[in-house]
């Protein structure tokens, strides 16, 4: 359908609001809970992890992979569903 | 069997099976010397991408700063993995559908300018300059210690191994050399991190023993950390010395320079398809993260067991690898109070000890008593972690010089066999010079390398990203805009690092910004400028308001080509 302006348009949006959620989650756990928020965060210990250590060190990277593999997946279903995807 | 026999047989070992990929591997065309041929499968590309990324920086540099760092290691740990995120989602998947050999190439066609291209030419071959130089000196510094030869030596081997798989194979034979490189390298790194998370936690997983209680003792491993820095003067581990404002801006410029480096992008032109981008960032991802969740870790355990090995011993009881290491000076005792006792204090006219960072990750096995054949392969992990990107930063050079310069500008009539031969040529002329820097290495490792990710945050980033999310950024821009950013970015290095302009100390810095951290100032001045010169004037032709709208949707990517 990538002829019709109206769908790609629509294919468009759809894609920058994944970007931007995904966006958002990554900012939060890495610059929020590893750096802005840490100090009020070591004050919580989980195990022998100070909060906001754990997530500078590495929290926020676990989320990396995971919000990768997320955003794959719904590209996958958009691109499928919008009619744009390789054969 | 003796150390050193185990050195030898596992670096000759790794040595014969990078040329042996090489010879397999050879280049016919262009086409396969820039992009591999463009048939990678994601998984073997995330791999290549991991090791073509992961320096010697990452290998032997990293663990030991953040080990003297402690929290503020943060700024490495999350700046060089968070940047894959940015590359996953904002770049990849867009420049595969692009589907040219170069991002040069990009920045080119898509600001319809040779003098974009000449710019990102530059900028290309200033950043892998930059960044090779400390790859060099990483295989200097493994050498002149592991194979006791020379450091001058030693660059020369170095250099003979990357000639003979980037020149002969360029791209194909770099892709499957690193995906052997990866292999070893992360062998070599996690070996010795589960046996020191075995030793001192009893926990064999090491980003989990980090967290743990000590062997035989109710503390926490970061609780004792704490103590010990406490009592000897320094500040808490977990907590760091930084400012929060310099924290924020050296983790933004190494995540966005990771993102903006030229040839961890370039690999992405090497999958068959837009989603193998996608994917294959996240496989990339993953493979580093097996290394980066470790080092926080090795670095915690290195610290602990090096503040109770040498703090208030003897220097008469110290083991073998302290007098090992003496030896390459990378460790100094000087006994200021002629005790012969180490006093190890944060206090500079107490303290006793002198460790250059670089040695933490390389003596870890020694320190920690592990048998001879893992300080063995630790030689050959650091010298597959240099030698890997050292050869995909070369590549960058000579495509920069035979495809974005010769073929796209001054001869473009030129037949693919001599294009070929001319990137072989830039090849070796690049190689002689990265041997140079090695020889006479411009600064510590991890510093220069943290300057090139400020330079590619300031320079190419926002061209791309501009050009990929808003159509109705013009040449103009984008020209302004990189040519702004890497200037001042520059200046800032020039002045605060190298000190060109007479001494400066951290209360000249500007708003207390590290020059490792600029680069997200110069970034942003590369928006601004980018905005506001491209309001300013007309907006691009049709045609490439058409290429925009055709790389946002994968359909139709098709093999990666040089031509029009």
């Amino acid at each position: 359908m990538k002829d019709n302006k109206a769908s790609m348009k629509a294919y468009w949006k759809r894609n920058l609001r994944y970007l931007l959620i995904l966006l958002v989650v990554w900012f939060t756990v890495s610059y929020g809970c590893g750096i802005l928020l840490v100090d009020q965060l070591n004050h919580i210990k989980i195990g022998g992890f100070p909060l906001g250590f754990w997530f500078a060190q590495q929290g926020s990277i676990y989320v990396f992979v995971i919000l990768i593999f997320v955003y794959v997946r719904l590209m996958n279903k958009l691109d499928k569903e919008f009619d744009v995807d390789e054969k | 069997m003796d150390q050193q026999i185990w050195i030898y047989l596992l670096v000759g070992v790794t040595f014969a099976i990078y040329i042996g990929i090489a010879l397999w591997t050879k280049a016919g065309s262009t086409k396969e010397f820039y992009v591999a041929g463009g048939g990678v499968s994601p998984l073997a590309n995330g791999m290549a991408t991991a090791a073509d990324w992961m320096s010697a920086a990452s290998f032997i540099s990293m663990a030991g700063l953040i080990s003297f760092a402690g929290y503020d290691g943060a700024v490495f740990l999350m700046g060089w993995t968070g940047g894959y995120v940015l590359l996953a989602l904002l770049l990849a998947p867009y420049l595969r559908k692009f589907g040219k050999f170069t991002v040069p190439d990009f920045i080119g066609d898509r600001y319809y300018s040779n003098t974009a291209r000449t710019v990102a030419v530059i900028c290309a071959l200033f950043i892998s300059f930059t960044y090779v130089a400390g790859q060099m000196r990483g295989v200097g510094v493994v050498f002149s210690r592991y194979l006791e030869v020379d450091i001058n030596t030693g660059v020369y081997i170095g250099m003979a191994i990357v000639f003979f798989y980037a020149v002969l194979g360029g791209m194909k034979g770099i892709t499957y050399t690193q995906v052997a490189q990866y292999v070893i390298l992360i062998f070599a790194f996690m070996v010795p991190a589960i046996f020191i998370s075995i030793q001192l936690t009893g926990n064999p997983i090491p980003m989990l023993g980090f967290g743990s209680k000590m062997t035989g003792s109710e503390t926490y491993l970061l609780d004792k950390l704490n103590g010990l820095h406490a009592e000897l003067g320094f500040a808490e581990y977990t907590s760091g010395s930084k400012s929060m404002v310099d924290i924020f801006f050296i983790t933004a410029a190494l995540m966005v320079g990771t993102s903006g480096l030229p040839h961890v992008i370039v690999r992405f032109f090497t999958v068959p398809r837009v989603r193998d981008a996608r994917i294959s960032a996240g496989y990339a991802l993953v493979f580093i993260a097996i290394l980066y969740t470790s080092a926080p870790a090795v670095a915690a355990f290195a610290r602990t067991n090096l503040i109770q090995t040498v703090s208030n011993k003897e220097y008469s009881l110290m083991p073998e690898w302290f007098s090992n290491w003496e030896q390459t000076k990378l460790l100094i005792f000087e006994d200021k109070n002629d005790d012969g006792v180490i006093q190890y204090v944060a206090d500079e006219k107490k303290n006793e000890l002198t460790i250059d960072k670089d040695i933490m990750v390389l003596a870890n096995p020694e320190i920690a008593q592990l048998p001879n054949w893992v300080v063995g392969l630790m030689a050959a992990g650091g010298l597959a972690a240099a030698l890997s990107t050292a050869a995909g930063l070369l590549l960058v050079i000579s495509t920069s010089v035979s495809h974005d310069l010769v073929k796209k500008q001054i001869a473009p009539d030129i037949s693919d066999k001599a294009e070929l031969w001319i990137a072989r040529g830039a090849a070796i002329v690049a190689v002689v010079v990265a041997g140079y820097f090695g020889i006479n290495p411009p600064g510590f490792v991890a510093a220069v390398v943290a300057l090139a990710f400020g330079l590619a945050a300031a320079s190419f980033f926002p061209a791309i990203i501009l050009g990929i999310f808003y159509q109705r950024m013009n040449k103009y821009g984008a020209i302004a805009g990189m040519v702004s950013g890497l200037t001042i970015t520059l200046f800032y290095m020039i002045t605060f690092k190298f000190n060109a302009f007479g001494e400066t100390t951290a209360d000249d810095l500007w708003f207390g910004i590290s020059p490792e951290g600029f680069g997200t100032v110069g970034m942003l001045i590369n928006f601004i400028v980018s905005f506001a010169v491209s309001a300013m004037t007309p907006p691009p032709p049709q045609h490439v308001m058409d290429i925009v709208d055709n790389i946002r949707f994968p359909r139709g990517a098709g093999e990666a080509s040089g031509m029009h």
